[in-house]
């Protein structure tokens, strides 16, 4: 394996991101929203406790199995609202931010190289398809963990000091978070390379790309659902299984996508 | 013949179409030794760019076999493109990185050692006169310097075998000039170079032996100057002259036994003709010296002045367009010669009896 090809290819494909405000744009904003203004704004719900939204929150708790209302047993009223939207209701939405990261630089790494019509001069380097998937992989894979990592010290540093005042004390991350941060945030990111390298192999532009493959956002939806309507309620165990279904769900896309990934069919397609 | 790099028998490449599949390249014989120059010549799409593809391992050929420096580049894809540098259709040059950015990508990616790394982007960034542009953004350059950018990455690791793909396409006369030097410099360093190109002048020039390709098949190869001796029996003559008023140079010509093609292009000025006027030029195809030679002492006799009679030496492009069926240039003048009779290049036809001219110096296939 030639590993200097596969970081001057990462290195190339980051160069390019960091030029292109369509790719750049995303990777910034959504982040900075779910990680920063959220957590911002949830701290002071409890001043709203009172207005129809935030009580649904209380409703929400009361259709929540017992072994879950037993996890704020001990917490006053404004402690628990605090506690089910920072550190349970919007775990779904941080996972958007490495499936949003992974999908934006992949689409522009594969499709976009070819809608800019640069792909052809990467395919005749003497790399190996495995180098050249790799490293594409990577381009997506590595600022994704960076911005899913990054966003989770923030995350963590905003939702302690904005809910001091309600919570008194460093309550996040819990053992749930650190699971989710540290093995389902990269297999999120995994799974959404997959789904996009199957795709740009069979399309042209980076928005086809990035359109088509945003589809993979469908299971973070589904969770999102599921906590709110308290079918689903985010533990450790339960975390951690999520994360073993993500990273093989992303392992059979990927080996699907590397099956398809042949510098001569990329060609052959345009 | 040296030592070949590039060997291919019946290669073939075949792709998906509607209703079937079409044959971009059909059953290629290709040989290329060590620091020869050999021009791809051909209509879009006549299987020119595929054919490199296939050769750089990037294909995989539908049948047949391709081998570079001894190697399968379907097999050897890697080891292959080690050696070999490609100069794309289009420059394929990323317009967010940096001139020196992109080739330092590249010297990575083509294993130019780490320590000479900055030093050979330098040097081509030099040599292909981007030095003071190396570091704005690709994106501002011309369309001559991504050209020159695009070839500065072919031979970033000095390969021994480069495919320059139309690399002289949109430059201006003296970007090109520069292209068509360092092709030549590259086969004095005993690199061979498969040129493709629309250029016939520009072949002509460079290459030492031209592959004509037609719907992926070789219609002809061979030396340009071969192909265009092989074009047929008749020579293309052009007389400089003037004449008594009653006297139609042009019909006398026709007239002879021998002669066709006549295309008489009054008004033309010619550098070799008095000062005071009046000449005029005529040219046609003589079946022989022996033609030639009477039209002369006929011409003379009958009191037309002749200031010049010169052949005109058959070019690559009379081959490429004879190759096509297509008359080489429209022209100016009328043409004698009889009901039907064709102008220039289609009379030698009737002289040699092909259909096409089909070149006897070289290779020619049907």
């Amino acid at each position: 394996m030639n590993l200097r090809a596969v970081r001057a290819i990462v290195r190339k494909d980051l160069s390019v991101v960091l030029q292109s405000k369509a790719v750049l744009l995303p990777i910034i904003i959504v982040p900075a929203v779910m990680l920063l203004v959220l957590p911002i704004l949830a701290s002071f719900a409890p001043q709203f406790v009172n207005i129809p939204g935030a009580s649904d929150l209380g409703e929400l708790l009361e259709r929540m199995p017992e072994t879950f209302t037993q996890r704020f047993a001990g917490l006053s009223e404004e402690q628990t609202i605090v506690t089910l939207m920072l550190v349970y209701l919007f775990a779904p939405m941080y996972l958007i931010v490495p499936l949003m990261v992974a999908s934006v630089i992949a689409a522009d790494a594969f499709a976009g190289e070819k809608e800019r019509r640069t792909l052809e001069a990467l395919l005749f380097t003497p790399t190996s398809d495995r180098e050249l998937l790799l490293g594409k992989l990577l381009s997506g894979f590595v600022p994704a963990l960076a911005v899913a990592w990054g966003g989770f010290l923030v995350y963590t540093v905003v939702a302690n000091a904005a809910a001091w005042p309600v919570m008194g004390r460093i309550f996040f991350p819990t053992g749930m978070w650190w699971v989710l941060a540290l093995w389902v945030a990269p297999a999120v990111a995994a799974l959404a390379l997959g789904a996009t390298v199957l795709v740009s192999a069979r399309v042209n532009t980076f928005q086809e790309a990035y359109q088509i493959g945003g589809v993979v956002v469908l299971p973070i939806v589904v969770l999102l659902l599921g906590q709110a309507t308290g079918v689903l309620v985010f533990s450790v165990a339960l975390v951690a299984l999520l994360g073993a279904v993500f990273w093989a769900a992303a392992a059979g896309l990927l080996v699907l996508g590397a099956r398809g990934f042949r510098r001569g069919e990329l060609l052959a397609r345009r | 013949m040296a030592e070949p790099v590039v060997v291919t028998r019946a290669l073939t490449r075949e792709f998906p179409s509607e209703g079937g599949t079409v044959r971009a390249v059909d059953a290629l014989d290709l040989t290329v030794a060590r620091g020869e120059v050999v021009g791809l010549l051909g209509h879009n799409g006549a299987g020119k760019t595929t054919t490199v593809r296939l050769l750089a391992g990037v294909l995989a050929p539908t049948s047949g076999s391709a081998r570079v420096f001894g190697l399968d580049p379907s097999v050897d894809g890697v080891a292959v493109r080690r050696r070999v540098g490609v100069s794309t259709e289009t420059p394929a040059v990323d317009d967010r990185l940096s001139g020196r950015a992109g080739l330092t990508t590249f010297a990575d990616l083509y294993g130019v050692p780490v320590a000479r790394v900055r030093q050979r982007v330098d040097e081509l960034l030099s040599s292909f006169d981007l030095a003071e542009a190396a570091d704005r953004k690709v994106g501002t350059y011309s369309r001559g310097m991504r050209q020159r950018l695009a070839l500065a990455r072919a031979l970033l690791h000095d390969p021994e075998l480069l495919f320059l793909d139309e690399p002289t396409a949109g430059l201006d006369p003296v970007a090109a000039r520069a292209v068509a030097d360092r092709v030549r410099g590259l086969r004095g360093e005993g690199r061979s170079v498969i040129l493709c190109t629309h250029d016939l002048a520009q072949a002509q020039a460079l290459c030492d032996r031209v592959v004509v390709l037609e719907h992926g098949r070789v219609v002809a190869a061979g030396a340009p100057a071969a192909l265009a001796a092989g074009l047929g029996a008749g020579v293309r003559v052009r007389f400089v002259a003037s004449a008594p008023a009653d006297v139609d140079v042009a019909a006398r010509l026709s007239a002879l036994d021998g002669w066709g093609g006549v295309v008489a292009e009054p008004g033309v000025a010619a550098t070799d003709a008095p000062a005071d006027g009046g000449a005029l030029l005529v040219s046609g195809v003589a079946r022989d010296a022996e033609a030639v030679a009477e039209a002369v002492a006929t011409l003379v006799a009958g009191g037309v002045r002749l200031y010049a009679v010169e052949r005109e030496l058959p070019d690559l492009e009379d081959v490429y367009f004879a190759l096509h069926g297509k008359r080489r240039k429209p022209s100016a003048g009328e043409v004698h010669g009889g009901p039907g009779a064709a102008p220039a290049h289609a009379s030698r036809d009737a002289f040699d009896g092909t259909s096409h001219g089909a070149p006897a110096g070289g290779e020619a296939r049907r």
